[in-house]
């Protein structure tokens, strides 16, 4: 099971501009490294990050191999009312892993 | 179920593994690095002939990465962010590395501020050039160069 890390704020005023951090565990393998006996290293990489805003993708991210590991990213959303936001990462192979997270809208 | 954006240039997933695998067909016997043409060429199949304007895009790069294989890298546009103006894709670019597209970034209104940070993989020296797509259809770009001590693909 992968390890992922969203950081945001829980509540914020209406229409305030909020900072998301969203990382996740994951090697990235390029597919370019060979291990010690020369064999290359299949490449195993995240390829898409989706952030839904009640249910609404209001930002999407590719990924390509030149994605550090771990892949992190840091994107700003508008606080226009409460609700869930829902981070979901896909991999090159159709697996996928997400997280919610709550957000009060005073 | 959650509606993806909409996707303003054609890029498949099958463009993106046949891409995958002909750089990776290219890189795996020998040396492999994309050329200042890939990246040209990246761009004319994203975008095709339409002009691309100097500025509103600001790239922040270390000037020094010591480690190549994970660089932070800051993206931020010059954008209100409103429905009627807002940036729409944004594309990070390598003329160095194996496959030229690095990552690629869609947004919406709803992303208040055009403002990404990540972390990328540099395999050397080099310029880095970001194109956005405004939602009125103008194309602006920017870059930011960083030297590269130990590059990403040489070490493990």
């Amino acid at each position: 099971m992968a390890v992922i890390r969203i950081s945001a704020p829980e509540t914020a005023e209406k229409n305030e501009v909020i900072e998301i951090k969203a990382m996740i565990q994951h090697p990235m393998e390029t597919g370019y490294r060979r291990d010690e006996r020369g064999d290359v290293i299949p490449r195993d990489i995240i390829t898409n990050f989706r952030c839904g805003y009640n249910g609404e993708i209001v930002f999407e991210a590719e990924f390509l191999p030149g994605i550090a590991a771990n892949p992190f990213l840091t994107f700003y959303l508008r606080a226009t009312h409460s609700g869930s936001l829902n981070m979901s990462w896909t991999d090159q192979d159709g697996q996928s892993w997400s997280a919610t997270h709550a957000l009060t809208v005073a | 179920m959650d509606k993806p954006l909409s996707r303003p240039t054609d890029w498949t997933r099958r463009g993106v593994i046949a891409a995958g695998t002909a750089a990776m067909s290219l890189f795996v016997p020998g040396v492999a690095e994309a050329t200042p043409d890939d990246l040209e060429n990246a761009i004319r199949d994203l975008f095709g002939d339409r002009p691309l304007s100097e500025g509103r895009v600001v790239v922040g790069l270390p000037p020094i990465a010591e480690n190549g294989n994970s660089v932070a890298l800051n993206i931020s546009v010059d954008s209100p962010m409103t429905p009627e103006d807002h940036v729409r894709q944004i594309v990070v670019l390598s003329p160095r590395n194996p496959i030229a597209t690095l990552a690629q970034f869609r947004l919406s209104p709803s992303v208040a501020r055009a403002d990404i940070s990540t972390r990328v993989r540099l395999a050397g020296t080099q310029t880095v050039r970001v194109v956005a797509e405004i939602s009125d259809g103008s194309l602006w770009t920017g870059k930011a160069s960083t030297y590269v001590t130990l590059a990403a693909c040489v070490i493990g």
